[in-house]
């Protein structure tokens, strides 16, 4: 290892991860290169030097990684795992390519606290000089309540957007409210400035009487919390005025116990729901995925997005036994799987399509904000198995093959 | 009662444990047919199409044993086969893959025992007496029983694949796979290590005959099988962080085994496409192998995959082994 005082260390990007991490970082009071947020360009490079049917998380963080060495970090600090899913052995694999490709860097594979508590404490010893166990826990405990007020305000939102009366102040606001709450140091000051973010929000405009369609949203946890990932799903969604809950948030993901604060439901509880369809852990979040799914249909969701990247192997069980639970609960689920050939312009089609499709079978007319003249004459056949609903211009709904 | 074993997937593995067991539980234990076109492309239509090309064939491989007029499938939840190692998670959810479709195909019912020796590795044992006491109502004697014996015809199914015998010569009616009798090559023939999932590489169908292709060529393979198991996963211990896929292990075992002994000219590693741990272990594979400068080729297998194109590439990968011997002679 380097000494301390040289090190500058990089993380791949994941959602609101780096905002946690700055605060992190910070008061261990090392440097922290945060990677350009990621783009085409990271996407780009990340695919050039990854296996080719790696999925694509891994591409982005390769790519995230290269341009952060390219700014001058000399430390990659990295999470594992233990499986059964892909995710556990990235940094093994990452590290490899790195190597391979002349890169000269620090690797740290920041194992699961259960690993062994000691490990894990001496992870963040080598980053960081004189730092004790007990100062270790505060750190960690300061920075994650602050990561756990910026899942709770990107949660806000989601709701938020369906309601605002001017598009785009819902992302003003909270583009505000992110740097009220960036700004708090001391225990006291985040739980002020959580407070005081959290009303930003809450003051954007809105249509309280809106009559919006409610979808969940489900599948891997990266493609859910990465939106570059997933071309701003949940914005283009939320402008189209539909209300979101999202199933996966980083720091319920990062939290040692399973009770999932920001989404509100446990994993045990998902697990229970999944139980008739999938009996068994599969690793990732494929048995969450299907729980979420019965969920959402018990709560009265108009549907359920499921989120991919191409070829993961838990979502991939899980999209093979949704159609069942698409049938048993009556949900229509859109699956979308994501690749480096993904284009925005098609994922936006289906999910417009989608959205007319849960319009149709909620017999109500299509939202204004869609701009739509008139009701597509038959039901996009999308998803929709099992469905005996006949929309509202009289058009039998043909079920899905 | 006539239960069915698809022949697929861990097929290639645990055939003899299963079928002792099965039979020593008074049942009839039935196989379906070697992979052929009508079962692959059956499996294909019903299997969501992300899935690996094997999974794709299991699918395929229930209908023909629903054809067959089975009572029951056999279809196990395979989670470890030992300690703090999973398999592949397709084989954990592989029941319920199967039982989601189960009712739109009409298939029989499952038999799904539970292996897991994750935790405990003697757990397994139980799990399966357990199995055969509460489904078949056998006692517990006859139960156990039944488990050694298939312990016994695993084991010697081990032993002769060690001892240089292939699956397919010891599994049933596999006529695929055979190679036509050619003259022997003069001077030492290549030695080849086939590296991939028993799945795939024993499965003619989806290989297109691979085994059979290379030794017209006149190579002499070396399959992981023929290396001890506790050899196998001592070399596989050989990398930054210990694998927590049972048969990734075995291929980097294999891979780590060949190249470090320097027993082979070159490999041929088979992978289906989009198959999760195996897209990953690739890069460490391949670095391997050109750190000890070991020609490699990775073939990449789905159920499009044309005939043509591997004829081609394994005659240039082995006029390439023949070259570089040449060169390295002169």
């Amino acid at each position: 290892m380097r000494p301390v005082s040289e090190i500058k260390v990089t993380t791949p990007h994941l959602g609101n991860l780096h905002l946690l991490l700055d605060d992190l970082f910070d008061r261990l009071g090392v440097e922290y290169i945060k990677p350009p947020p990621s783009s085409t360009k990271t996407l780009q490079i990340g695919v050039k030097h990854s296996p080719e049917f790696a999925c694509l998380p891994l591409k982005i963080n390769l790519g995230n990684f290269i341009q952060a060495l390219e700014q001058g970090a000399n430390t990659i600090a990295m999470a594992g795992g233990h499986g059964p899913c892909r995710f556990g052995y990235y940094g093994i694999v990452e590290e490899r390519i790195l190597r391979d490709l002349g890169y000269d860097f620090d690797f740290i594979m920041l194992e699961p606290f259960r690993d062994g508590p000691w490990a894990f404490y001496r992870t963040f010893a080598e980053l960081s000089t004189g730092l004790s166990i007990l100062k270790l826990w505060k750190i960690l405990k300061s920075s994650f309540s602050k990561g756990r007020a910026f899942d709770q305000l990107t949660w806000r939102s989601l709701q938020v957007r369906a309601f605002e009366v001017n598009r785009g102040d819902t992302n003003k606001a909270l583009r505000q409210a992110e740097k009220i709450l960036a700004a708090a140091r001391s225990q006291e000051e985040v739980a002020a400035a959580a407070a005081e973010s959290m009303a930003v929000i809450n003051s954007v405009e809105q249509d309280p009487g809106r009559d919006v369609l409610k979808i969940g949203i489900v599948g891997e946890f990266y493609l859910l919390l990465e939106p570059f990932s997933n071309f701003d799903l949940e914005e283009i969604l939320g402008n189209m005025g539909v209300y979101l809950e999202r199933t996966v948030w980083v720091t319920d993901w990062i939290a040692p116990r399973r009770d999932n604060k920001i989404f509100g439901f446990s994993k045990h509880l998902l697990a229970e729901k999944a139980e008739p369809f999938l009996s068994h852990n599969v690793g990732g979040e494929g048995r969450e995925t299907v729980g979420s799914t019965v969920l959402f249909a018990e709560r009265g969701f108009d549907g359920v997005i499921q989120l991919l990247p191409f070829g993961c192997m838990p979502e991939n069980i899980a999209t093979s036994i949704l159609p069942k639970v698409q049938q048993q609960h009556d949900i229509p689920v859109l699956t979308l799987a994501f690749d480096e050939q993904t284009g925005r312009a098609g994922m936006v089609t289906r999910l417009e399509a989608f959205v007319d499709l849960l319009q149709a079978r909620r017999g109500c007319a299509p939202l204004a904000s869609l701009k739509r003249a008139a009701k597509p004459e038959t039901m996009p056949s999308d998803g929709c198995a099992g469905c005996a609903v006949k929309s509202a211009s009289g058009a039998a709904c043909t079920p899905g093959s | 009662m006539r239960v069915g074993i698809p022949r697929s997937l861990l097929y290639y593995k645990y055939l003899p444990f299963w079928k002792t067991f099965l039979t020593g539980l008074g049942l009839e234990v039935e196989t379906s047919p070697l992979t052929n076109k009508k079962i692959l492309s059956a499996g294909v239509k019903v299997a969501e199409n992300e899935l690996c090309v094997p999974v794709k064939a299991f699918y395929g491989h229930c209908m023909s044993l629903r054809d067959r007029g089975v009572d029951a499938l056999f279809v196990p939840r395979v989670v470890s086969v030992e300690e703090r190692a999973y398999t592949c998670p397709k084989f954990l959810g592989l029941p319920d893959m199967i039982g989601a479709v189960a009712d739109n195909l009409s298939l029989p019912p499952l038999l799904t025992p539970k292996l897991n020796q994750r935790e405990k590795p003697s757990e397994f044992k139980w799990q399966l007496i357990n199995f055969a006491r509460e489904q078949f109502g056998l006692g517990l004697l006859d139960a156990v029983a039944a488990l050694e014996s298939a312990k016994v015809a695993q084991r010697r199914y081990e032993e002769s694949l060690v001892a240089g015998r292939r699956p397919l010569d010891l599994l049933p009616a596999s006529k695929l796979n055979r190679a036509r009798w050619r003259a022997p090559v003069k001077g030492r023939p290549k030695r080849i290590g086939l590296l991939g999932h028993p799945y795939n590489i024993y499965d003619g169908y989806i290989t297109q005959n691979l085994i059979a292709r290379l030794e017209e060529t006149g190579v002499e393979l070396i399959v992981p099988e023929m290396t001890d198991h506790h050899v196998l996963m001592e070399a596989a211990t050989d990398v930054p962080k210990q694998l927590y896929w049972s048969y990734e292990k075995e291929i980097m075992g294999a891979i780590n085994h060949w190249t470090g002994n320097r027993l082979v000219d070159g490999v041929i590693y088979v992978l289906a496409f989009a198959c999760g741990p195996d897209s990953l272990i690739q890069v460490l594979i391949e670095h391997r192998a050109r750190q000890h400068r070991v020609p490699l080729m990775s073939l990449t297998v789905d159920e499009h995959s044309g005939e043509a194109g591997l004829v081609t590439r394994i005659e240039a990968f082995i006029d390439m082994l023949t070259r570089k011997s040449a060169i390295s002679a002169a």
